[in-house]
């Protein structure tokens, strides 16, 4: 592959709530097994770039554990390798990262000393699977400066948490707007980005010198009729996590039978790290309806529409529907549990109820677990 | 110079055949077992586990699946610069190339490996049992006994002795008699085929003992070094210990693993099982499922029953199919309407729509006796059954088969179709 990779993961959000207290997005569990970043890190190494920087920032502990080894996405390499880029004082500069412009102007040297021509930006925040090569080679053929991945949004979903995307109808961008009042388009930017490592390089020391310090308002809304950005549009499964609601569906959707075969059964796969767990044990007084249940889990009563990520203990009589349980989560017999995200590490007192009445209610209990 | 205080020797190439169609394209270390592991994961991880990071691996009998399982030893942290896991199968030499003939014959043509290593002690484990076993409380042992050789022993029915290769102590656990399978056991101490060697007592040995054909550790070495006056010891263990060394006891063993709580736990913090993953995502149970009591392997999907059984990884079990206590490796798939009952399906395998498995009377089996018993249906690697067949007990199944191998749609209990070369 002639390009490198970067992933942006250092953001958080208020609109996730109580579920980034612990982790920045990109950490967050998706469907069982995997964290969010591991569909960006995923499709990177599935496309051949085997260098990769990882910019980070809020609460990355999670994402750092995550990271401790490159070997899962086969990024262990002496030519190349996995980089984990936390904000640093320096001589020159005593700031955390101002924006994600600036995170990757205090690592420019990472850029610099690299010598692919192309480089890939995504977000650490998307659930997909895409071939780079493809888009790379778009960006060749369309002659553009920059190249916006671009996605449209399912019926029902709110672009204007997004950047909207207007294009002409060579699919060069017009209209450029981060996250307006009001949209009248559902195409929107994935914030995957495709551009020639130079002008990189070029951009972002402009930004620098002028005190501007992010990515999509400083150089892709500001250059939008200077330079020449086209859109690439991804007709396959998409979806950013980084509210409550779009974290529930994204997990949700993987119920359904088409999500699970483009991302379970489909080559190349999406890997994760490995944890050794034991596989999953189903006692008597189980019943499962349409669910997902991952490694490590013990079951002993009725879990119903619902995804349980790793080592989840259900104890007896409890009913579990509708909901997102995370990992490590212990639950005590006759628990009641509906439409709600149990955050992970917790430990649920036997005969509790809890009800998202309206939306999803987040369970965060923060009870000592005296283990049996 | 490198040092390494203690070193293990996996002995890895044997076929297992009481294993019958099992272990026709794989050796029986690499078995798959308790619905993601594979045998060979337990020896691997207890060394791990034990601080053992040097670990030779003999194979000789169908290693592909071993290699590709062990590659350079990533799963069980055996990835080393210096040690980690080594892979030896038998080589060529100048003059007298030869298979490994026998146990200690395998460890006597790897004694260069060892060597390189400097060690004070040798492991020697095979590749078939499950169990949990910290070796360095064993070495401790070793050590504070003064001993020249130390055999973990575990007691056993005395009925069943004459099976094994039986230990007598004295009151310091010294060993006094050593009786390879006797008719008439004066001890009921079973060895379990793990022995710690000091460096030079076990050179010593092999290469005493080097002309003597199909050398045997159990049969030539350990009464060679008894003979010697070598000070030996008995390491008495305990806990859960398994052979899986035929059908009826693998099916056991897996079976063990669905208790409430099993003997055998999975699920403990401590003294994890790794393996290499090939899949990690969650497994799918769908609204017309139904589980009761069972394990289940990553990235399974369920639409039909499933009662006390072991269900290994990428498995399929359309609508309305029922298994019953049975274990299915992984990438098995089951079609729709499908009965499996008491039976033994290796990876991949195909079972067409409406097949009923585990029918009838069990009869002795026509291919071996002594094999297939235990009243289960064994089906090969990669086998095909078509829709529609009935298949009865003590029955055997390897190769992809078609209506045509079936008469009236049946095969009858004890009876067998082997379709493809290496007969079991």
């Amino acid at each position: 592959m002639r390009a490198i990779g970067i992933i942006l993961a250092g953001g958080n959000n208020k609109k996730m709530r109580e579920l980034s207290h612990k982790r920045a997005i990109a950490a967050m569990p998706i469907a069982g097994s995997y964290r969010a970043i591991d569909f960006a890190l995923s499709s990177m190494t599935n496309s051949n770039i085997s260098k990769v920087a990882v910019f980070t920032q809020y609460n990355s502990k999670s994402l750092n554990e995550h990271l401790s080894s490159s070997k899962w996405w086969d990024f262990g390499r002496k030519q190349g390798g996995l980089y984990v880029f936390t904000p640093t004082i320096t001589a020159d500069n005593s700031n955390w990262f101002l924006g994600t412009a600036d995170s990757i102007y205090q690592n420019i040297d990472f850029l610099k000393s690299s010598h692919e021509p192309y480089v890939v930006i995504a977000a650490g925040d998307g659930v997909y699977k895409l071939d780079y090569n493809k888009v790379l080679e778009y960006h060749i053929e369309k002659q553009a400066d920059i190249t916006i991945v671009c996605t449209n949004l399912p019926q029902g979903d709110d672009p204007t948490r997004f950047g909207i995307v207007k294009m002409n109808e060579e699919f060069r961008v017009v209209d450029f707007e981060e996250k307006p009042v009001k949209a009248d388009t559902d195409t929107v930017s994935t914030g995957i980005y495709i551009i020639r490592r130079r002008l990189l390089i070029e951009l972002i020391e402009r930004c620098a010198e002028e005190g501007r310090n992010d990515l999509v308002q400083d150089i892709l809304v500001r250059y939008k009729n200077i330079k020449r950005i086209y859109g690439y549009k991804m007709t396959d499964y998409w979806s950013n996590i980084s509210t409550v609601e779009a974290y529930y569906r994204t997990n949700m959707d993987f119920l359904k039978p088409e999500v699970r075969h483009y991302f379970f059964k489909e080559y190349p796969g999406i890997y994760s790290k490995v944890d050794d767990l034991p596989p999953a044990k189903y006692n008597k007084g189980s019943l499962i309806k349409n669910s997902l249940i991952s490694s490590g889990c013990i079951i002993n009563g009725t879990v119903e529409n619902s995804l349980l990520f790793k080592d989840v203990f259900v104890g007896n009589n409890c009913v579990i529907r509708n909901s997102i349980v995370l990992n490590d989560v212990y639950i005590g017999d006759n628990t009641i549990i509906e439409n709600c995200i149990v955050e992970s590490r917790d430990t649920i007192r036997a005969n509790s109820y809890y009800c998202g009445e309206e939306g999803i209610k987040i369970v965060v209990e923060h009870n000592q677990r005296y283990m049996l | 110079m490198i040092k390494k205080e203690m070193i293990a020797m996996l002995l890895a190439g044997g076929q297992g055949s009481r294993l019958g169609v099992l272990t026709s394209k794989v050796a029986k270390p690499a078995v798959a077992f308790g619905g993601k592991y594979r045998i060979i994961d337990f020896p691997l991880s207890n060394c791990i586990n034990s601080g053992i990071d040097t670990v030779g691996v003999l194979t000789q009998y169908q290693p592909l699946r071993l290699n590709t399982h062990i590659g350079i030893g990533i799963p069980w942290d055996l990835d080393r610069n210096v040690g980690g896991v080594t892979v030896l199968p038998p080589y060529e030499r100048s003059d007298n190339s030869e298979w490994y003939s026998g146990t200690a014959n395998a460890i006597y043509q790897n004694m260069e490996y060892m060597e390189q290593f400097n060690p004070d002690y040798v492991l020697i484990l095979s590749g078939d049992h499950i169990y949990k076993m910290d070796y360095e409380v064993m070495l401790n042992y070793h050590k504070a006994h003064h001993a020249d050789v130390t055999i973990a022993a575990m007691p056993v029915p005395i009925e069943e002795a004459s099976r094994f290769g039986i230990v007598v102590t004295d009151e310091d656990n010294r060993i006094t008699e050593f009786e390879e399978k006797p008719e008439h056991p004066s001890s009921n101490l079973a060895s379990m085929g793990i022995y710690i060697f000091s460096w030079k007592v076990l050179k010593e040995a092999l290469i005493a003992n080097a002309e003597q054909s199909n050398c045997d550790f159990g049969k030539h070495v350990i009464p060679y070094c008894f003979d010697q006056g070598s000070c030996m010891c008995a390491y008495e263990y305990n806990s859960y210990w398994k052979d899986v060394g035929t059908l009826g006891s693998y099916w056991e063993a897996n079976m063990e693993l669905i208790d409430i709580i099993p003997e055998f736990n999975l699920y403990e913090e401590y003294w994890r099982i790794y393996t290499k993953n090939d899949t990690v995502q969650p497994q799918y149970i769908s609204a017309d499922a139904k589980i009761g009591k069972s394990i289940i392997g990553e990235g399974t999907e369920i639409y039909g029953e499933v009662y006390d059984s072991v269900i290994g990884s990428d498995v399929t079990i359309g609508k309305g199919a029922v298994v019953r206590q049975s274990i299915l490796m992984k990438g098995v798939v089951i079609e729709e309407g499908a009965v499996v009952d008491h039976a033994i399906v290796a990876e991949d395998v195909h079972i067409g729509k409406n097949v009923s498995m585990g029918q009838g009377e069990a009869l002795p089996s026509k291919l071996s006796e002594k094999i297939y018993s235990f009243g289960l249906v064994t089906i090969g690697e990669k086998s095909v059954i078509p829709d529609n067949v009935t298949i009865g007990k003590n029955t055997a199944i390897a190769g992809v088969t078609t209506k045509e191998d079936y008469p009236d749609g049946k095969l009858e209990s004890g009876e067998y179709i082997i379709k493809d070369g290496d007969q079991a």
